[in-house]
């Protein structure tokens, strides 16, 4: 194999780390970029579309994918479900990784990062909802490091502190619940604002729960992913419990994510009767709406029904990629695709290369961190000196 | 063909009655995805 040494460990050039090396660098170079010559330097930004692919894709949906830390560790925490404990270390580390990857990619569109803490401790502004945004998204993120910080403490040998976080769990889990439902829901409620912008097939008053729900789903299916990806390439990280757990959380998480977005498909149907917005069904857009809700919605969520009955986990994999794209997809849709929609096509955003670039290094970040993470710390494994138990 | 809404009453009873047959149509259907969901679960007793 390219890259192995004769002892059995890997070199430092393998495909993985040359690729993602050459990201890295490229990322570098945006960032210099970005930070020296400003948003026109870099963006396809403008005064009608002043939040681009970074606030779509970066933020809406890094949120939305992060949502399986607060879902995962729920079940396994609150509702009691142990069966769940193999996948809530996986999931809370992406969690906390996707969250620190927002914040990183809102220094890129927001600039001026040393004034970061100015919107929660200088000068907040309480009525606003990118304030309740930002408070919850700065909080969570705190909570997610306090919760990801026992494997790192395992790792590191640090026992006395290990003992002290681990005895937080079930408050921090409480706490990252009533967060996530708060922001994830604000993070829809943040398009209310915008009637006439954005296409009335998106634009709902039931934009929050729509959000939130999506959120449930997302997490879960996101959990399913993340694992189809770590088994590939982590396999040899895994002990026997993870393997012998994994099976009961795909299947798990499969028949609850076929539910909630066989509700998601409902909800959204009622919205669209609640508006009256049938008619626009019959055009171009409608035709790209029905794609987003039968495609990514009702398929995924017929494929995991259909997965979880036949009890077949390739079926629920294949799921909840379509289920993760779905997301993405409505993510875009309701922020940069069908925002805007009645302007001129001259007028339309299209994010340049270098939006690209840098979301592209953002999310190569987060699947670096995640493997160093995996690969170090006890993730995928217990540490032989604890007992797994977090 | 859309409808005509001359009052709002007008346009808030129309929404409400297809909203009305909509929520009939998912106390059917949801049940009966449940059912393809969990139709193959081993049975728990909890007595």
């Amino acid at each position: 194999m390219a890259g192995e040494h004769p002892t059995g460990q890997r070199g430092l050039f393998t495909p993985f780390n040359v690729v993602a090396g050459i990201i890295l660098l490229a990322g570098g170079v945006l960032t210099v970029m970005r930070f020296t010559g400003g948003l026109a330097a870099v963006t396809a930004l403008d005064d009608n579309n002043p939040w681009g692919l970074w606030i779509g894709f970066d933020l809406l949906c890094g949120v939305a994918l992060a949502a399986g830390g607060y879902v995962t560790s729920a079940g396994a925490y609150i509702f009691g479900l142990k069966r769940f404990h193999a996948a809530v270390r996986p999931a809370i580390l992406t969690a906390f990784l996707g969250y620190a990857l927002v914040v990183l990619a809102l220094h890129y569109d927001v600039g001026r990062p040393w004034r970061l803490p100015y919107p929660i401790f200088v000068s907040p502004g309480p009525t606003s909802l990118l304030f309740e945004v930002g408070l919850c998204v700065f909080l969570y993120l705190t909570v997610l490091f306090i919760e990801v910080t026992p494997a790192a403490f395992e790792w590191l040998k640090l026992t006395r502190l290990r003992a002290l976080v681990v005895k937080l769990t079930l408050v921090l889990t409480i706490f990252g619940v009533v967060l996530s439902t708060l922001h994830q829901s604000s993070l829809g409620a943040l398009f209310l604002i915008a009637p006439g912008k954005l296409h009335p097939l998106w634009y709902s008053g039931y934009l929050p729960v729509f959000f939130f729900v999506s959120s449930i789903f997302a997490g879960m299916s996101m959990v399913i992913f993340e694992g189809t990806l770590a088994h590939k390439y982590l396999h040899h990280k895994m002990d026997e419990a993870h393997k012998a757990g994994t099976l009961n959380v795909v299947l798990s998480f499969g028949k609850a994510a076929a539910f909630v977005m066989a509700g998601y498909f409902y909800i959204k149907i009622i919205g669209l009767a609640a508006d009256d917005n049938w008619h626009y069904l019959a055009t171009g857009w409608g035709l790209w709406y029905l794609l987003e809700l039968f495609g990514f919605v009702a398929f995924p969520a017929f494929l995991y029904a259909l997965g979880v009955r036949e009890k077949n986990v390739r079926t629920i994999r294949v799921a909840s990629l379509f289920a993760v794209l779905g997301v993405v997809l409505n993510r875009l849709n309701v922020s940069v695709i069908a925002f805007n929609w009645h302007l001129p096509l001259s007028q339309w955003y299209v994010p340049s290369i270098y939006e690209v670039g840098t979301s592209v290094f953002i999310v190569t970040l987060g699947i670096v961190a995640y493997k160093f993470a995996a690969t170090h710390m006890p993730i995928l494994h217990g540490h032989p000196d604890f007992e797994y138990e977090h | 063909m859309e409808p005509d809404f001359y009052t709002l009453q007008g346009f808030m009873t129309h929404v409400k009655g297809v909203i009305y047959v909509l929520m009939a149509g998912g106390l059917v259907g949801i049940p009966l995805f449940w059912k393809f969901l969990a139709g193959r679960d081993e049975k728990k007793r909890t007595y």
